[in-house]
């Protein structure tokens, strides 16, 4: 059986099956906090707390090598960084609020000096003792292989804390992201809740740290929303189906890479989550490229057709091309341009309909019903048939029939 | 302060200070347009281009790779604004989605493809290798005037000089249009400046220092220097002419501390081996910036009173 297969189908061991689910449960609660980030217009500031995460994990090895340890205990690498990238956190809303600095300049220096620390924190711990620094390279992109046990059920029961955590806070989370005004007004504490929301991604980030790599991580936030936003206009659904791809690329991408050598796990689900991203992109119905430009062909279809009858019905010569291939294709006019039966009769009803809508406009002041009027909906779609009577008899009096 | 600093530290220590100050000088209109990010973004991105070149040519060749990694920071740039405006999407996350994918690809073709024998990989494209840009040819400040021994300069110097010195040059031409545009667009405008075009080129040179710099310190530096040197400056005064000099002066102080401090630093405690100089130097930018939020003269915003920020 091919190796691909066989990690896709959880049967490349105990290990790599736990890894897969774990990246599977890191994946949708990265994608469902991610979208409550991303409606907060926050995304890049999880990328200063992933950078952040550096100094932490080398500071932790430290620690913990000093006091007699391994250095290498996960737990303790985790609580590290997570220490580390809460300061950073702390400092992007330090510089935002009491400078004048702008956000995006905040999270650039945050982002690049702890980063900074962090690469000499590693310079220094790969002199300390040659032999025991093995594998805190591994946390800049992510990797599973050789992963002890121990590790993998530490990143499977994060994942599945965090996606629990995200259950438990998808209302007052949804309503804060959605409209902060309305929740402050309906008595949701936003300032918590954004709080609560920052500690999910720090959660999410620190589990992330094995399986996708600080410098990637954020796109496991990011990419499954912005994803979500081409497929739905709800916030509820957004979150879901957000958690649904980035569960799909953690889980896909952890198998992958446990299929063949020379797959870094981290940009594997990155990739995997960038491709159904761009899948949606081009051909999501509601937001899609290839939906939009659909729409925009048939609306300019309606427009040159209606056009094109008025044009017939008042005998009027067309010469605007599109209008004419319009008519053409929908049997209205001959090829020399003359109308067809069909055709004038379809103009003699676009014509009764304008002046049935002239009358409306003469007859109603309900600007709801005669505001429906742009110059493609036709009458009978908005007024019964019985008003439609009225209007005629209207025309009868003014003598315009 | 002999022979051996002039062979082993003076290079490092100019590229540095050139890499600085190429970065800084757009870095302080990017900062005041909100674009700060952008020059993360774009160092992410020159590592897919880097290695696409190398694929291509099967060599690594300082110009075919500088080509690629400049042509991956536009491809970048004009992605974020598709994205952007094709989905509706927020710059952030349309910036975060664009150069997470490409370092992603970046390093699968990496990864994947055979490096071993040449010196390419994703922690020397993160933390550069200012380190090994010696000057093997000196031997003391006589050969500042050898001609002999100036040939053997590291190639870095003379790339990151030329390109230090056109943005330089470029930033005095274009003061005038740069700073009316990134204070007020619209007046802009009206007086007939191509303001979207002056953004771009903004951005292009942006991507041209961070190519530069990328290719003889590294991407930490490139990023910490578009930011934090200007974000401190402009802590330091209202005067756009003044924020400029203070960056420049914050950049090349940080490049000058920060490889002494990991060259000699650890020394100096008793330890036996220097640190990474790109990493401290990001660490000596941010302790600047540190220090000038903490007692910059124009921390505060505008209408707050110093005594509560």
């Amino acid at each position: 059986m091919n190796p691909l297969w066989e990690a896709l189908t959880l049967q490349a061991g105990y290990n790599a099956t736990l890894v897969a689910v774990g990246a599977a449960l890191l994946g949708i609660a990265a994608g469902a906090t991610g979208s409550f980030m991303v409606l907060r217009k926050r995304a890049l500031v999880s990328d200063a707390m992933a950078h952040a995460t550096l100094p932490g994990v080398g500071l932790a090895f430290m620690l913990m090598v000093a006091l007699g340890g391994d250095g290498r205990n996960l737990v303790g690498l985790l609580t590290g960084s997570a220490v580390t990238a809460g300061i950073g956190l702390l400092g992007v809303d330090w510089l935002t609020r009491r400078t004048r600095l702008a956000e995006d300049a905040a999270i650039g220096s945050i982002l690049s000096v702890f980063f900074g620390l962090g690469i000499v924190l590693m310079t220094i711990i790969q002199t300390m003792s040659s032999g025991r620094q093995a594998g805190l390279e591994s946390f800049l992109l992510g990797s599973t292989a050789g992963m002890l046990l121990s590790d993998a059920i530490t990143i499977a029961g994060g994942g599945a804390l965090a996606l629990g955590l995200v259950w438990l806070l998808r209302r007052p989370m949804t309503m804060v992201a959605f409209d902060a005004g309305y929740a402050q007004a309906v008595g949701v504490d936003v300032r918590r809740t954004d709080l609560a929301m920052m500690a999910l991604v720090m959660g999410v980030t620190v589990i992330g740290l094995k399986i996708v790599g600080l410098i990637l991580i954020v796109a496991l936030l990011i990419i499954p929303a912005v994803t979500a936003r081409f497929w739905t206009d709800r916030a509820e659904a957004l979150v879901w189906i957000a958690g649904g791809v980035g569960g799909v690329a953690g889980y896909a991408g952890a198998a992958v890479s446990a299929s063949a050598p020379d797959l870094p796990t981290g940009p594997i689900i990155v990739l995997i989550a960038a491709a159904l991203f761009l899948v949606s992109l081009f051909f999501a119905p509601l937001r899609g490229v290839v939906a939009a430009v659909l729409r925009h062909h048939h609306f300019q279809g309606r427009v040159h057709r209606r056009q094109g009858l008025l044009s017939l019905s008042r005998a009027e010569p067309i010469h605007d091309p599109m209008t004419l291939r319009v008519l053409r294709r929908d049997g209205l006019i001959r090829a020399d341009g003359v109308a067809t039966d069909r055709g004038a009769a379809e103009a003699a009803r676009a014509a009764r309909d304008e002046r049935r809508w002239t009358a409306a406009r003469d007859l109603h002041q309900d600007t709801a019903l005669i505001g429906r009027y742009d110059g493609l909906t036709a009458i009978d779609a908005v007024f019964t048939p019985d008003q439609i009577a009225a209007f005629d008899r209207h025309l009868g009096r003014e003598g315009m029939i | 302060m002999g022979a051996e600093f002039v062979q082993l530290s003076l290079t490092p220590i100019l590229i540095g200070i050139l890499a600085a100050i190429a970065c800084a000088l757009p870095g302080n209109f990017l900062i005041l347009r909100r674009q700060a990010l952008i020059g993360d973004a774009i160092s992410h991105v020159v590592l897919p281009g880097i290695v696409v070149a190398f694929l291509l040519t099967g060599a690594v060749a300082a110009v075919p790779m500088l080509i690629g990694a400049g042509l991956a920071a536009v491809v970048a740039v004009i992605l974020i604004e598709a994205i952007k405006r094709l989905g509706r999407i927020e710059p952030g996350a349309a910036m975060g989605v664009v150069f997470t994918s490409l370092f992603a690809g970046g390093v699968l073709l990496l990864e994947q493809s055979d490096t071993s024998g040449v010196h390419l990989d994703v922690e020397h494209a993160l933390m550069g290798n200012l380190e090994s840009l010696i000057w093997l040819d000196a031997n003391g400040w006589a050969s500042l005037v050898d001609p002999l021994a100036l040939a053997g300069l590291p190639p870095e110097l003379g790339r990151i000089a030329v390109v230090a010195l056109v943005i330089s040059v470029l930033t005095w031409v274009f003061w005038r249009p740069l700073t009316l545009t990134t204070f007020d667009e619209g007046f802009a405008r009206t007086l007939g400046l191509p303001a979207s075009a002056l953004g771009f080129g903004l951005v292009i040179t942006a991507a041209v220092a961070a190519v530069a710099a990328f290719d003889a310190v590294g991407s930490i530096i490139v990023i910490a220097m578009f930011i934090c040197p200007p974000a401190a400056a402009r802590l330091m005064t209202d005067s756009l002419v003044r924020q400029v000099w203070w960056s420049v002066a914050f950049a090349t102080l940080s490049a000058i501390l920060g490889y002494v401090l990991a060259g000699y630093g650890p020394l100096w405690l008793g330890f036996a081996d220097a640190v990474s100089a790109a990493g401290m130097v990001a660490s000596v930018a941010g302790a600047i910036l540190l220090l000038a939020a903490l007692m910059g003269p124009r921390r505060a915003r505008l209408g707050e009173s110093r005594a509560t920020s």
